[in-house]
């Protein structure tokens, strides 16, 4: 398939297509990552920049070892203090890093509309590991090609996200692929992590946890930021857990076998149930595993499109 | 009778008729129907057949020197003024120093006038409180003596409603306005986008409307109370301009200003995280734009300005919110209203006194030249079917800051003359050094 993108910085940019192509791709990535030794050397030669702006132990992992895999060299940019946090600098990063020419630079930043900034500077892929509260895409495709391998198909399916959706890249760009692959988008928070005109969003909203999960095929937790409460936005934890955290009672309403998904890390017992987040329907570590595959699947296509090439 | 020094030939008279304008000295020395063949023994200036407007007055911009001369200087702000049509430009407070003693004052003055003796005038508005810091009155007395025409403290609201009223009370003493950003600063981060579809897609912290709202309302019962006028800066959302409305029936003596950018565009502009369109208060949604259109046409919004807020290219060129807000705003101001009335959305006199007497009535200034025989020489050509491409080497402001870069607009100032003088002629080169 000809891979028409440079960069990858939100899920608007792809066609169900072209989404359902980088599943096929991770399904046969995932296989490689069953295998006794897990390295191809589709990549051989190619080097990747990981540059996390933001701490994000996981996700740079996951990119980490989608490269490795596939015999890319991968570089991390150590993250110093926090001159690179500011916006000003990343100017002069860009810069920096497009003298080193790497052939795709992965990034985390705190600013939203980051990775497009970066893009424009660069000639080199700009992978988007999440920016601000804007998007997270490859979160996203991770978190569909979970449910994919479980469902095959996304026609007909009910899907709850649940928690701080206002704040939140991987609900924006969850729903966004969600909803272009054809499944309904249920979302559940209270009106404070909520964001503003929702009602522009192709979802339903639902104030009460145990009827937003009835008819559910699967319920995305979000990671809630407990400085939330700080910030005014919620009174108490405690009292959020009891109201928004799902436990079995709420899930009871939903479909049955219906899968419970969470970006990680958990805060066990505010967002989520203990004894939920392990059971048997959890795709919490399927994710995890998804994750590689999925990368692996992207840095493929970003790095050997015939765009590239040409 | 003084001898004619000077004949610009062939312009439009406001009153539609095509005419020839005879200069003498600072003054006009009388107005007659064109004559397209006749021989002139003084110099003449070719009008083409531009519009003859008064020149104009810009009551909201920030000129950034002294401290910020990277963005902006008093020289290369009131060489953007000459190009835009502007004759006097009133200039916010918040340099560095704030203009907040009579010394900054006359340093402003000075400035203006050894970089420009001719005009543009700079008109300097004082900081409202000591350094715009809302705690303490500035020495208003003192600033409107060395020359403040108005006191406001622009970009940093004054949130304490006691020391607002103060403000207001003692400057009216000196005849002063108050000019009031409207925003409640614990509803507002100073975003630059605004809060609802666009801000929630993008994922970033939005203002909302009734940031702006509230304060609006704040001001128009305190103006009410007081019985003393209050005028609100570039206001933005249809909530801001009902209230308005209701305020102006009931007598309230309240003025308000709005900018080209709140009747021309909405917040579809941010798409792709466009600093070049981050303003505060930000652009708003299209009903919004529809609701200012409204107040500009009939009446409930006082005057046009640009709230010119240039900044350096490298400024705006990072990632959305680590950008300043602000549009270079002089020079395609007039070009950019003039869309309206080509839309037919506004009369061309509602226009030109949107821009000029209106703001010298609201800040209580010597009215616009009446562009009649005795009248002083101060007004501008305007070339209705002029297009030009706004880009860096187009503009004489520093900041190159605008949405428009890139576009090509129609109407453009051809010439501006104050006291008889021309201190813009669009047929010459750009003078400059950038
Ligand atoms: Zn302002």
């Amino acid at each position: 398939m000809h891979w028409p993108h440079k960069d990858l910085l939100s899920i608007q940019q792809l066609t169900s297509q072209e989404i359902e192509h980088i599943f096929d791709l991770a399904l046969k990535f995932a296989e490689i990552n069953q295998r006794p030794v897990k390295k191809v050397p589709t990549l051989k030669g190619k080097s990747v920049v990981l540059f996390f702006a933001e701490p994000s132990t996981r996700t740079k992992i996951s990119f980490d070892m989608a490269g490795k895999r596939l015999s890319a060299d991968t570089f991390s940019l150590a993250q110093s203090g926090s001159s690179l946090q500011k916006g000003e600098s990343l100017s002069d990063t860009a810069l920096t890093l497009q003298a080193m020419h790497p052939d795709a630079i992965v990034l985390r930043h705190g600013a939203s509309g980051a990775s497009a900034y970066l893009a424009r500077q660069l000639d080199c892929a700009v992978i988007n590991a999440g920016d601000g509260w804007h998007a997270h895409p490859t979160q996203a495709l991770l978190d569909g090609f979970s449910l994919f391998q479980v469902w095959e198909s996304f026609a007909g399916k009910n899907v709850l996200l649940l928690g701080d959706i206002a704040h939140s890249r991987v609900a924006r760009s969850d729903i966004e692929l969600l909803t272009k692959l054809g499944a309904k988008v249920r979302v559940c928070a209270p009106r404070t992590l909520l964001p503003p005109a929702l009602k522009s969003w192709p979802v339903e909203i639902e104030q009460d946890l145990g009827r937003a999960c009835q008819d559910m095929d699967a319920v995305i937790c979000l990671r809630l930021q407990l400085e939330r409460q700080q910030a005014g936005l919620l009174p108490d934890l405690r009292e959020y857990a009891r109201h928004f955290g799902l436990g079995p009672a709420h899930l009871s309403h939903a479909r049955t076998g219906a899968r419970i998904l969470h970006p990680g890390p958990i805060n066990r017992g505010i967002e989520i149930a203990a004894e939920l987040a392990d059971a048997p329907n959890s795709l919490i570590l399927d994710q995890v595993s998804s994750g590689v595959a999925t990368r692996m699947a992207l840095l493929y296509l970003y790095l050997t499109s015939t765009r590239e090439e040409a | 009778m003084a001898d004619c020094e000077l004949v610009v030939h062939n312009v439009q008279h406001p009153d539609g008729t095509p005419c020839d304008l005879l200069l003498a000295g600072e003054r006009i020395l009388a107005v007659q129907p064109h004559e397209p063949n006749r021989s002139w023994e003084c110099s003449v200036f070719p009008g083409n057949g531009a519009l003859l407007w008064p020149s104009c007055l810009d009551s909201h911009v920030h000129l950034r020197e002294p401290g910020f001369e990277h963005k902006e200087t008093i020289a290369t702000g009131l060489q953007a003024a000459a190009a835009g049509g502007f004759g006097q430009v009133m200039a916010m407070a918040n340099t560095d120093p704030v203009n907040d003693t009579p010394g900054t004052t006359r340093f402003l003055l000075d400035a203006a006038q050894k970089s420009h003796p001719q005009g543009p005038a700079l008109l300097p508005v004082g900081a409202a409180t000591k350094g715009l810091q809302g705690q303490e009155l500035a020495p208003l007395a003192e600033l409107a003596e060395a020359g403040c025409v108005a006191f406001s403290n622009d970009g940093n609201p004054v949130s304490n409603t006691e020391l607002f009223r103060r403000a207001v009370e003692y400057a009216a003493d000196w005849r002063c306005r108050v000019i009031d950003h409207c925003e409640d600063p614990h509803l507002a981060p100073g975003a630059g986008i605004n809060e609802g579809r666009m801000s929630s897609r993008l994922g970033l912290k939005g203002q909302p409307t009734v940031a702006e709202s509230l304060h609006v309302a704040r001001d128009i019962l305190l103006a009410s109370y007081l019985d003393l006028p209050i005028h609100l800066a570039h206001i933005s959302c249809r909530e801001s301009v009902e209230l308005i409305a209701q305020a102006k029936q009931k007598g309230v003596p309240i003025t308000a200003e709005t900018c080209p950018q709140y009747v021309l565009w909405d917040e579809g502009l941010l798409e792709g995280f466009n600093t070049l369109a981050k303003v505060n208060p930000p652009l708003r949604t299209p009903d919004d734009v529809q609701a200012m259109r409204q107040a500009v046409r009939q009446g409930v919004i006082d005057c046009l300005v640009t709230d010119h807020a240039p900044h350096a290219g490298h400024e705006k060129d990072v990632p959305f919110m680590a950008a300043p807000n602000g549009i270079s705003g002089l020079e395609t101001a007039l070009s950019l209203t003039w869309g309206l009335v080509a839309q037919n959305e506004l009369d061309a006199a509602d226009w030109i006194r949107l821009w000029s007497q209106a703001p010298a009535e609201v800040f209580g200034l010597p009215a616009p030249s009446a562009l009649t025989a005795g009248a002083p020489a101060d007004f501008l050509l305007f070339d209705p079917h002029r297009q030009w491409d706004v880009s860096p080497r187009s503009l004489a402001s520093l900041g190159k800051n605008t949405p428009c870069l890139g576009a090509s607009l129609t109407g453009r100032v051809s010439a501006h003359f104050l006291g008889g003088r021309c201190i813009y002629d669009g047929n010459a080169p750009l003078a400059g050094s950038h």
